[in-house]
């Protein structure tokens, strides 16, 4: 198991790194890194302790922290999600830290919900309900910032830009072709 | 399904929490209910099974909330997503 030392180190570095600052209170903070850590010993990787996973990967992307949420939750609100990262004015008490609404769209959560239902039903009985029409898979694409050249490849582009802040309109898809010749 | 129980003294409301095991705002959730004696129960969604989880998704969608965590489930009608203290208070008079 990966030690809960270096599960702060991470959040730390990346509070650093972006101008957050992790949650003032340390049993509250505690709880959260502890949930990330059993979380990345259950699942292989350190998804939200605020949500529920998958425990597949292509499905909980998203959702792992720092979650794709994460800077646009705290630009509105002040806090993550799971108030793991925080803004500066809630850290030093100026704002209290309060539960903020769900920003994952609900269809990521239903398709987690499809998939383990698909496998369940190999023969769907007359009553099955078809929890989601969605295809279950999930279609990868290249994304680049028109801003920076950043290239991701993933089925959505970030909210934000990770290296130059630019916001999601500013990411545009790059069709790839390839031809064989000779 | 396997519900918890928490005994307390304030039974006079039936309290369910779905939670998940490693959520601080569940665990804040289940310390504010037992620090003001209230009985209740809880369902850590995280650990049931995947037919356990889409029912608690469809009974607390079916009480109007969105399948966020913690959702206190008051009398078996009312909903309240996430610690929202002032809500609960209210719900359960303390």
């Amino acid at each position: 198991m990966m030690a809960l030392d270096k599960v702060r180190q991470r959040a730390e570095s990346d509070a650093k790194t972006y101008g957050y600052y992790l949650n003032p209170d340390a049993d509250f903070l505690k709880d959260l890194l502890e949930g990330l850590q059993k979380n990345e010993e259950r699942y292989g990787y350190p998804s939200c302790p605020c949500r529920v996973a998958s425990g597949k990967l292509e499905l909980d992307r998203d959702i792992i922290c720092p979650c794709d949420y994460r800077d646009p939750d705290v630009a509105e609100f002040g806090t993550c999600y799971c108030a793991l990262y925080i803004r500066k004015d809630m850290y030093e008490g100026k704002t209290p830290i309060t539960p903020i609404p769900e920003r994952r769209p609900q269809e990521k959560q239903t398709r987690a919900y499809a998939v383990a239902a698909e496998a369940r039903a190999e023969k769907p009985p007359e009553t099955a309900k078809v929890i989601s029409p969605e295809p279950s898979q999930v279609k990868k694409k290249l994304w680049y910032c028109r801003q920076c050249g950043y290239v991701v490849y993933r089925e959505d582009p970030p909210y934000v830009c990770p290296i130059c802040k630019a916001k999601r309109e500013m990411f545009a898809e790059i069709a790839v072709s390839t031809s064989l010749s000779g | 399904m396997n519900k918890t129980k928490v005994p307390g003294k304030n039974n006079k409301h039936k309290v369910l929490i779905y939670a998940i095991s490693t959520c601080a705002w569940c665990k804040m959730t289940k310390k504010f209910l037992s620090d003001n004696s209230v009985e209740y129960e809880y369902i850590d969604v995280d650990l049931t099974s995947d037919e356990d989880h889409e029912k608690i998704r469809q009974d607390i969608e079916s009480k109007g909330a969105p399948p966020s965590y913690p959702t206190i489930i008051v009398d078996g009608k009312t909903a309240i997503t996430g610690f929202r203290k002032d809500l609960i208070k209210e719900a359960l008079e303390i």
